[in-house]
């Protein structure tokens, strides 16, 4: 078997040309140029592809530990995984009866192998900013081996694998002999949906994470409330969500329904970071919560309206502290989002009490300052880091050096500057401003989200290095169940590649046809994500 | 003009009430300010008749042309009987003591067109008289009684215990546009009948009356064609999976009847047939570079008479198949590169005396295929570019105006409408582009017959349609765009314009039926925040 090595710092491979597309050109609609690297989806950092193909059938395949793997027929979350892409695999063949009478084939792969390396597994472990990602993947004959030193590498490379099928002409899996060496470029690889606008229902909920993870996204952060409606029902405060959501009972997240998005998560390797937004975008948190909110001054008299959280009385803090204490047992992930963006000082400057406190002082941002530095203690003694985005750093608050600080403003100079800023005062940060999805225009747009680099800014290395990745934001003002996953997928897959693979993976044909591609394959997986461009897929989209 | 309300017991108390009366800006609308859209002219009290499933009866009236048997109304009855009653199944409430009234939707039509296809001229005028125990449906057709049954379905209500309401309501109702269409494009992306069938679904919840089926263009040719099998064959993405068969297409047309839509077919040729090309060789002109072919090819060829034998016997099944009137022809966007660069259509020109106007070769090839459709006794449409280029077009032939914004569209109203010609507006309505934010009212606000012009000219526009092009568009996500920013459409083409002209009224009843739409299992998409009672239950 000869093997040829696929770099992908590699520019030219025209001498690969002929070889590649016999055979890729199966899985290719007839008008689109096959890549070199068929339909995976992030592209991995290190590829080796052969010509030598093997043959896969649903009777005979299996996916397997491997005897030195320290994740046994205990570890649920592999076990689950294997049957999960077994069916994406084979889910679509009908299985055939007589076929066990059928002896394999000399070219047949019968087995994956799935070893994992390290003596800890963190098979019953949630995921976390620093786990090990990375995996090994060698497809050869007598088995293909998975190696990842932990299980969140292996549901990567368990994806990937499932990414190098294709179909022969007459309907027969295929794979060649690949070897793959993956590990992600970024740390943090989120999506943002926001639940507070338009209730989002559990299932859709899911359906985006289940495809997160074929798009290795690992992150996902939860606006679950803001001013339109508190869906999260709070054990401690049951009023938030009974007066707060738009309904008490068909539109809340129950703690049953919290604890099975996050185990739906986990179980592939996605973390959940839930945003709690203050002390602005609160109006819903009012309805439950008498005094929470400021009350707004026309003149000398209260107007009836309420502004951000009331920085100024003592049950505010109370409140707080009681709250984060149960959102920090509900939600395992190490940080908690704590929003603190656009907050509006007119309600603040117009209430009287605000003003006796600031006497002499105009700043009005103090308040803002006080109130996020004591929500910020409160949240460490919960021994929670935290997200917050980035009006609080700008605002000169003093936090924690283990802060990540969320960019989302500006255009392509001003949030390159920011991210300049934040780094050279030594945060971590991550960026989204380039990748707000819920912004909508005709025609390819993904070719934008793909081109987004955030370490693309003026720095030395280690500010580089402070940069753990980024989030695509689906704000929720024009998105439901009724057209959240064609809006985000496959745009959000755009986004993906340029948060795992490797900095120089730019080319924007080869991205296309191996994008298109991949959207076909997340659309025979169930998901309805939108076209790329006139074009067709194999199995169309049947779920109408 | 105001209308107050108030909330007591569960019920909208209306104060005051003048004709016509338009806003209640509160979701859940109770009355026929809910119905969208909004009808021509109507009374409504707050007197409200309780509905129960198991007491409620369609039947046709004494002096009814149409009587028990009549396919549309009696498929009518059953569809909007689920439509009226969502969450009723005939295993709940069994044993339900029922002290509720029966209630009789009573249907009279004048003529007895059950069996019938829908046409440009058929009356979909209808009125509707809600009053304890009964509601009178009235119409000319089964196609008016049809709008009139979608008109008193949206008008029934639940309560927050989910008892069925109607109220009292006098209607008097007729479209203001004879054509109100939504273009659908299956060649940029094929979509599967089953998505086609739900657009019906939805045409019909918001009163549209023509499907035009954009059916074939440059990147497939899925209709399967019995005289010519190689087009699809050849020229389709899948010749299995990614083509309407003859059954498909027989399927689509009599579930539109069913619910008073005409499906008008496009065949747009000379340009967009790349597709045509696969399965039929000698169709397009061979493209040249200098004096030898470059192997690409370009619109039709207009030069041979195979040509023209070919579209007549393609047009032949077409008129058959297709049992609408109207026939959509396309001309649009034609490249005369190709044309210009062939030396055997260069001699045509040459010896027809076109001298170097291609658009009169243009005109020359669209006249022939004209003839062909009117002696097969079809009514042509044809995209704007046929009269931009040549103002001589046959008698009857409608245009389909498409390109530019307002003051250019307005100025081409004008021409056309003054050179005589009917005129059909899509140019507002391109709602395949798509931009962030409330977009829905830039279509609110169209003004079809706001151009220069006499009376009788404006009476030349004939209607209006949504286009939804296929580049970026197929099944993933074809409800969601289409829905409900068509419907926006809707009202312009349906409604008088007066009543309907506040954008800002609109927008709750809009947001309202856009709730309704959800309820009836259509993907239909947010206005802005807020919620429905009943969320989308789908991925």
């Amino acid at each position: 078997i000869s093997y040829i090595i696929l770099k992908l710092y590699y520019r030219s491979h025209l001498e690969l040309r002929e070889i590649t597309n016999i055979f890729y050109i199966s899985l290719t609609a007839p008008d689109a140029q096959a890549s070199k690297f068929g339909s995976l989806w992030p592209l991995p950092q290190k590829v080796q592809i052969s010509e030598v193909s093997f043959k896969l059938t649903s009777s005979s395949f299996k996916i397997v530990d491997a005897k030195e793997s320290s994740a046994g027929p205990s570890c649920s979350l592999l076990q689950d995984a294997y049957r999960r892409y077994y069916e994406y695999m084979f889910g679509s063949t009908k299985k055939l009866g007589l076929s066990k009478s059928r002896r394999t084939g000399p070219s047949e792969l019968t087995e994956l192998q799935v070893w994992i390396t390290s003596p800890d597994s963190e098979c019953d472990d949630y995921p976390s900013v620093t786990s090990d990602e990375s995996y090994e993947l060698s497809v050869d004959l007598p088995f293909a081996v998975l190696k990842a030193p932990k299980v969140w590498g292996a549901l990567h490379g368990l994806e990937t694998f499932s990414q190098l099928l294709y179909e022969d002409e007459y309907g027969a899996k295929s794979v060649n002999a690949t070897t793959i060496s993956d590990f992600p470029r970024f740390a943090h690889r989120g999506i943002l949906l926001d639940s507070s606008r338009h209730f989002l229902p559990i299932k859709v909920i899911l359906a985006n994470l289940e495809t997160m993870a074929m798009n290795k996204f690992n992150v996902f952060h939860w606006h679950i409330v803001d001013d339109q409606s508190f869906p999260y029902l709070s054990r401690t405060f049951p009023q938030l969500s009974q007066q707060g959501a738009y309904h008490p009972y068909t539109h809340v997240y129950t703690p049953a329904d919290v604890k099975m998005v996050i185990e739906f998560a986990r179980l592939r390797g996605i973390r959940v970071i839930p945003e709690f937004d203050t002390p602005g975008h609160t109006q819903s948190w009012g309805k439950g919560q008498k005094d929470l909110l400021t009350p707004c001054y026309s003149g000398s008299k209260p107007s009836g309206t309420f502004g951000p959280i009331n920085p100024i009385l003592n049950t505010t803090y109370d409140f707080m502290n009681q709250f984060f204490k149960e959102i920090s047992t509900v939600f395992p992930d190490a940080y908690v989002h704590l929003g603190g963006d656009e907050v509006d000082f007119t309600c603040w400057r117009s209430n009287p009490d605000i003003q006796l406190q600031q006497t002499g002082i105009i700043l009005h941002p103090k308040v803002c300052f006080s109130f996020i530095v004591k929500l910020l203690d409160i949240v460490t003694t919960t021994n929670k880091g935290y997200m917050i985005w980035q009006e609080v750093f700008d605002n000169g608050v003093k936090l924690k050096p283990d802060t990540l600080i969320h960019v989302w403003k500006g255009n392509q100079e001003q949030y390159q500057n920011e991210m300049a800023n934040v780094t050279s005062s030594g945060y971590q940060t991550l960026l989204s401003t380039p990748w707000y999805l819920n912004r909508i225009s005709y025609g390819q747009d993904w070719h934008g989200y793909y081109k987004a680099d955030p370490q693309d800014f003026k720095g030395t290395e280690e500010q580089k290095k402070l940069v753990i990745g980024g989030e695509a934001c689906l704000w929720g003002e024009y998105v439901d169940a009724t057209n959240l996953t064609p809006r985000l997928w496959p745009r959000a897959s755009a986004v993906a590649e340029r948060l795992w693979s490797a900095k120089d993976v730019t080319d924007i044909n080869d991205a296309f046809n191996r994008l298109s591609m991949h959207r076909c394959r997340m659309v025979e997986r169930g998901i309805p994500a939108e076209p790329l461009f006139s074009s067709y897929c194999p199995r169309e989209y049947k779920g109408i | 003009m105001n209308i107050m309300f108030a909330v007591s017991s569960g019920r909208y108390t209306r104060a005051n009430f003048i004709l016509p009366l338009l806003i209640i800006i509160q979701l859940g609308l109770h009355t026929v300010e809910g119905v969208w859209p909004l009808p021509q002219a109507f009374t409504s009290s707050t007197e409200r008749y309780p509905l129960n499933p198991q007491a409620f009866y369609f039947g046709y009236g004494k002096q009814s042309a149409a009587q028990q048997g009549c396919s549309v109304l009696d498929t009518a009855f059953k569809r909007y009987f689920s439509l009226i009653f969502p969450d009723y199944s005939s295993a709940n409430g069994v044993l339900r003591f029922s002290v509720d009234k029966p209630f009789l939707v009573e249907v009279s039509v004048d003529q007895d067109d059950c069996e019938s296809y829908p046409q440009e001229d058929s009356s979909e005028k209808y009125n509707l008289s809600v009053c304890e125990g009964k509601a009178s449906l009235k119409a000319e057709t089964v196609w008016g009684a049809v709008r009139g049954l979608e008109t008193f379905s949206q008008m029934v209500y639940q309560d927050d215990f989910g008892s069925y309401f109607v109220n009292k309501t006098e209607i008097e109702d007729f479209p203001r546009f004879q054509f109100r269409g939504i273009l659908l494009d299956t060649s940029r992306h094929y979509l599967p009948v089953q998505a086609i069938l739900k657009t019906l679904d939805a045409m019909a919840y918001s009163k549209f009356n023509v499907f035009h089926w954009h059916i074939v263009d440059d990147p497939s040719f899925p209709y399967q064609s019995s005289t010519f099998p190689d087009l699809s064959s050849k020229g389709a993405f899948h010749p299995m999976t990614h083509i309407y068969t003859q059954s498909d297409v027989r399927r689509v047309i009599s579930y539109a009847r069913l619910q008073g839509i005409r499906v008008l077919p496009e065949f747009d040729s000379p340009g967009h047939t790349k597709s045509w090309g696969k399965g039929q060789s000698d169709l397009l002109t061979p493209c040249y570079r200098g004096s030898t072919p470059s192997g690409t090819f370009g619109p039709v060829n207009p030069v041979l008479p195979s040509t023209y034998q070919f579209m007549e016997k393609l047009f032949k099944e077409v008129s058959s198949v297709f049992p609408d009137s109207y026939i959509h022809l396309g001309g649009d966007e034609v490249n005369f590169s190709c044309w210009k660069s062939n030396p055997d259509v260069r001699a045509f020109m040459q010896k027809m005396g076109f001298g170097a106007d291609f658009t009169k070769l243009e005109a020359f090839y669209i006249e022939n295929i004209v003839n062909i459709t009117s002696a097969l006794n079809k009514t042509s449409i044809v995209w704007q570019d046929v009269f931009d280029y040549h103002e001589k077009i046959p008698e009857d032939t409608v245009l389909h105006i498409w390109k530019g914004l307002p003051e250019v569209y307005q100025t081409e109203l004008s021409r056309i409408t003054k050179a005589g010609k009917r005129v059909l507006l899509a140019a507002p309505w391109y709602i395949n582009h798509i931009s962030y934010g409330q977009d829905w009212r830039n279509y609110y606000t169209v003004q079809p017959q706001n151009f220069s012009g006499t009376e009788e000219q404006k009476k030349l526009v004939i209607g209006g349609e949504v286009c939804m092009w296929g580049e970026y568009v197929d099944a993933t996500n074809l409800n969601p765009r289409l829905w409900p920013r068509a419907s926006a459409a809707a009202e312009r083409l349906w409604s008088d314009e007066k009543q309907t002209s506040s954008v800002d009224s609109a927008f709750p009843r809009l947001q309202d039926f856009r709730c309704k739409l959800v309820r009836r299992g259509i993907q239909a998409e947010p206005l802005y925040v807020g919620h429905c009672k009943h969320e989308y239950q789908g991925v």
